[in-house]
C-alpha cells in the first residue's frame, strides 16, 4: 500500500510523550519538516530545554544537546562558536527561557548569536504541574496563583518577542500559534524563515508559538484552544513583530 | 630553552594556547582577570574565539556546549564567581564533556576579598554542585606548574572526560615568575566519537544527564563511579620534600607548599627531622602518599590558608594513627616561615635550638 502520510524525516519514530491536546507534538513536527524541506537534519544540533520538551532530544532526527534549565541559549551559543558553519537551534518553553533563561536570551539576541530559538508558550509551567509563569495572563489560576494572577503583586506577563524584538541582534521575531490550520501554515512559514535566517548569517531569530496545556490548564483538548484563541492572542502581539531589511529579502 | 617573565594567571592562558584550546569563554573577577585578558588579546591571533559571557552561569555553559562538539575549551574564575559555576560543573560532570576550569581562589564567604586563600578546598574537592559528582583538580604552587599544569588538565579532561579544575590562589595567579614555555608532550587520547556535530554518515548523536527511570539513574552512577574509582587509582600527585628520614610532616598545597618548603630547610638546620607532602591532585586527593609514613612519624602540621579544610583528608589518609594539627591563616593573609616553624614546635614539644 502506498504511503501518503507519515512522520517528516526531522523526526523520530519514538512516539510522542506529550499529553492529549498538547500542541508540542504539533510544534515539533512543523520543525521536522523544516529540517527535512531545507536538507539540514545533518547539520543540525538541537538544543533541549528543561521541562516537557526536556526529552525533545529523542524525539528530532538531528544531533542534540540537553541543557540545564534556561541555559539552553548559553550552551546553543558555546555549539554555535565552536561550529559556525553548523545549524544550531533551542527547543526551550516560556519557562525555561523567559524566567530563569531570561539573561542569557536576552544577550544572545545582543550578540546576534546565528542560532535559531523556538519558544513555545504555553502560559504556564507544565511539567512541574502547572505553575505561574511569567507569562501566566491576568486573572490566571495555577498552583502558585490558585486566586488568579494579581499583578499588583506578581506584574504584568511579559510578552518576551516583543523584548527580544528591540535588540539590534535579533534579526527576525515572529509571534505565531498552532491552534488552526491557517494559524500552522504560518507558523511553519515564520520556523523555516527563522532557519533559513541562520543559514545566512544574518542574526538572531526568534519564533514564539503559542501552545496549550489542556492538563495544566484543567481544560478539554478542544477547549484548550478555544482558551488559547480567547484569552492568550489577544494579550500576545502576533505576526512577524521584526525582519529586517535583509530578512524580508529572503 | 628560554624562559619568559610572566604573571601566573598569564602562563596559564599562554598553555591553554599551546595546549590547542581555541574557545574561552569567561567572565572578568580579580584575581582572576589576567587569564581573559590575555587569552582576549592572545587567541585571536591563533585562530581562536574568546566570548565574554553576561555572567559566570553563562560563560560554563557555553563551555558546555562547545565541550559537547570535542572542542578543548576553558572558563576562569575566582572564588565568588566560581560558586555560579557549580551548576554549570555539575552539568559537565554529569555529561562527562572534558572542560578546564581555573579557580583564583580568593578569600570568603561571600564577596571576601582579593587576597590568596584556599578556602574553596571543599568546594573544589568534594563536589560544590549537586550530585555525587568529583572533579579532577590540580593544585600548582608556582607559574611554571601554573603553566604544566594546564597543559596536563587538557589531557586528563580528555583521557577522563570529565572536568579539570586548575585551584590557584590570588597570590600564585598575580605574582610574575620566570616560566618555560614548553610545547604540548604527547599523548595517546581517546577519540572524542561521542561528540555531536551534524549527524551526516552516522547514527544521530544525544548528550545530556537526564534520567526519570531510577533503575537507569543507578546504572549512570555506577558508571561514574566506576570512573572516580579509576581515577582515584592512576592519577594521584604529590611532592615528598625530605619524607625520607622525616619524623615529623608538614603537608601543604600550592602558595603553603611553597613556604613549607622554606620551613623544612630551616627546620633541618636546627636539628629537626621535618619532611613535607605537598599534594598535586587535591582530588584525587594523594592518600598514597602517606602509606609510607603514617607508621614512621611522629606527628603531622597541615599549613592551610582556611580554617582547617584539607587536614581531614590527611587525618584519613593516615587512619587517625598519627596526630595532625593545623597551622592556618585566612582572610588573604600567608602563614610565615617563623610562624609554621614554631607552631610545629610547640605542637610536638620540639627545641629550637635558635630563636626563631
Amino acid at each position: 500500500m502506498e504511503r501518503v502520510f507519515g512522520r517528516p524525516k526531522g523526526l523520530t519514530e519514538l512516539p510522542f510523550h506529550y499529553c492529549p491536546g498538547c500542541t508540542h507534538g504539533v510544534i515539533h513536527r512543523l520543525i521536522g519538516e523544516v529540517l527535512e524541506e531545507l536538507d539540514i537534519i545533518e547539520e543540525t544540533i538541537g538544543v533541549a530545554p528543561v521541562g516537557c520538551a526536556g526529552f525533545s532530544l529523542d524525539f528530532f532526527s538531528c544531533d542534540f544537546v540537553g541543557a540545564a534549565h534556561g541555559r539552553a541559549q548559553a550552551v546553543a551559543t558555546g555549539i554555535k562558536r565552536a561550529m559556525p558553519d553548523k545549524m544550531v537551534f533551542t527547543y526551550q518553553g516560556d519557562g525555561d527561557i523567559a524566567a530563569i533563561g531570561t539573561a542569557h536570551a536576552i544577550h544572545a539576541a545582543a550578540r546576534g548569536e546565528k542560532i535559531t530559538a523556538i519558544m513555545v508558550n504555553n502560559a504556564v509551567f507544565g511539567m512541574t504541574g502547572g505553575q505561574m509563569a511569567p507569562t501566566t495572563l491576568s486573572g490566571q489560576v495555577t498552583t502558585t496563583s490558585p486566586y488568579g494572577r494579581d499583578c499588583d503583586i506578581f506584574g504584568a506577563p511579559i510578552d518576551f518577542p516583543k523584548t527580544i524584538a528591540t535588540l539590534n541582534g535579533a534579526v527576525y521575531v515572529a509571534a505565531v500559534s498552532v491552534d488552526s490550520p491557517k494559524n500552522i501554515v504560518q507558523a511553519k512559514k515564520a520556523i523555516k524563515k527563522a532557519f533559513q535566517v541562520q543559514q545566512k548569517g544574518l542574526g538572531f531569530a526568534l519564533v514564539s508559538v503559542l501552545s496549550t496545556c489542556p492538563t495544566n490548564w484543567g481544560l478539554s483538548p478542544a477547549d484548550s484552544i478555544k482558551w488559547l484563541q480567547d484569552n492568550m492572542i489577544p494579550i500576545y502581539q502576533m505576526g512577524e513583530l521584526k525582519a529586517t531589511e535583509e530578512v524580508k529579502a529572503l | 630553552m628560554s624562559k619568559v617573565l610572566m604573571k601566573g594567571n598569564e602562563a596559564i592562558a599562554e598553555a591553554a594556547i599551546r595546549s590547542d584550546c581555541r574557545l574561552f569563554f569567561g567572565y572578568p573577577i580579580t584575581p582572576s582577570t589576567e587569564i581573559v585578558e590575555y587569552l582576549s588579546k592572545h587567541l585571536p591571533k591563533a585562530g581562536g574565539t574568546v566570548l565574554q559571557g553576561e555572567d559566570e552561569v553563562a560563560s560554563i555553559n557555553m563551555c558546555y556546549g562547545a565541550a559537547t562538539t570535542g572542542a578543548r575549551v576553558m572558563t576562569a574564575s575566582s572564588s565568588p564567581g566560581f560558586s555560579l559555576k557549580q551548576e554549570g560543573m555539575s552539568y559537565l560532570a554529569a555529561a562527562e564533556l572534558p572542560v578546564v576550569v581555573v579557580n583564583i581562589n580568593r578569600t570568603g564567604p561571600g564577596l571576601g576579598g582579593l587576597g590568596p586563600a584556599q578556602s574553596d578546598y571543599f568546594q573544589s574537592t568534594k563536589g560544590g554542585g549537586h550530585g555525587d559528582y568529583r572533579l579532577i583538580v590540580l593544585a600548582p604552587s608556582k607559574g611554571q606548574e601554573m603553566y604544566d599544569f594546564t597543559m596536563q588538565a587538557f589531557d586528563l579532561a580528555d583521557k577522563y572526560r570529565n572536568p579539570v579544575l586548575i585551584l590557584a590562589d590570588g597570590f600564585l595567579g598575580q605574582m610574575m615568575e620566570p616560566v618555560e614555555l614548553k610545547e604540548r608532550p604527547p599523548a595517546e587520547l581517546p577519540k572524542k566519537d561521542w561528540a555531536v556535530g551534524g549527524c551526516r554518515g552516522r547514527a544521530k548523536r544525544k548528550i545530556a544527564s537526564y534520567a526519570l527511570t531510577n533503575e537507569v539513574g543507578e546504572a549512570h552512577c555506577k558508571h561514574w563511579e566506576a570512573k572516580y574509582a579509576d581515577i582515584r587509582d592512576k592519577e594521584q600527585y604529590w611532592e615528598n620534600f625530605y619524607t625520607d628520614d622525616a619524623e615529623y610532616l608538614l603537608v601543604g598545597y600550592g602558595t603553603c607548599g611553597r613556604i613549607a618548603k622554606s620551613v623544612v630547610l630551616n627546620a633541618r638546620r636546627q636539628g629537626i627531622k621535618l619532611g613535607l607532602i605537598r599534594p598535586i591532585s587535591l582530588w584525587p586527593f594523594p592518600e598514597k602518599a602517606f602509606a609510607d609514613v603514617k607508621n614512621k612519624v611522629k606527628g603531622i602540621v597541615t599549613v592551610e590558608m582556611n580554617a582547617g579544610q584539607m587536614i581531614e583528608d590527611v587525618k584519613l589518609a593516615v587512619e587517625c594513627r598519627v596526630p595532625v594539627h593545623l597551622c592556618h591563616r585566612q582572610g588573604g593573609m600567608l602563614p610565615s616561615e617563623t610562624e609554621i616553624l614554631n607552631f610545629t614546635a610547640q605542637a610536638f614539644n620540639l627545641a629550637l635550638p635558635e630563636e626563631v
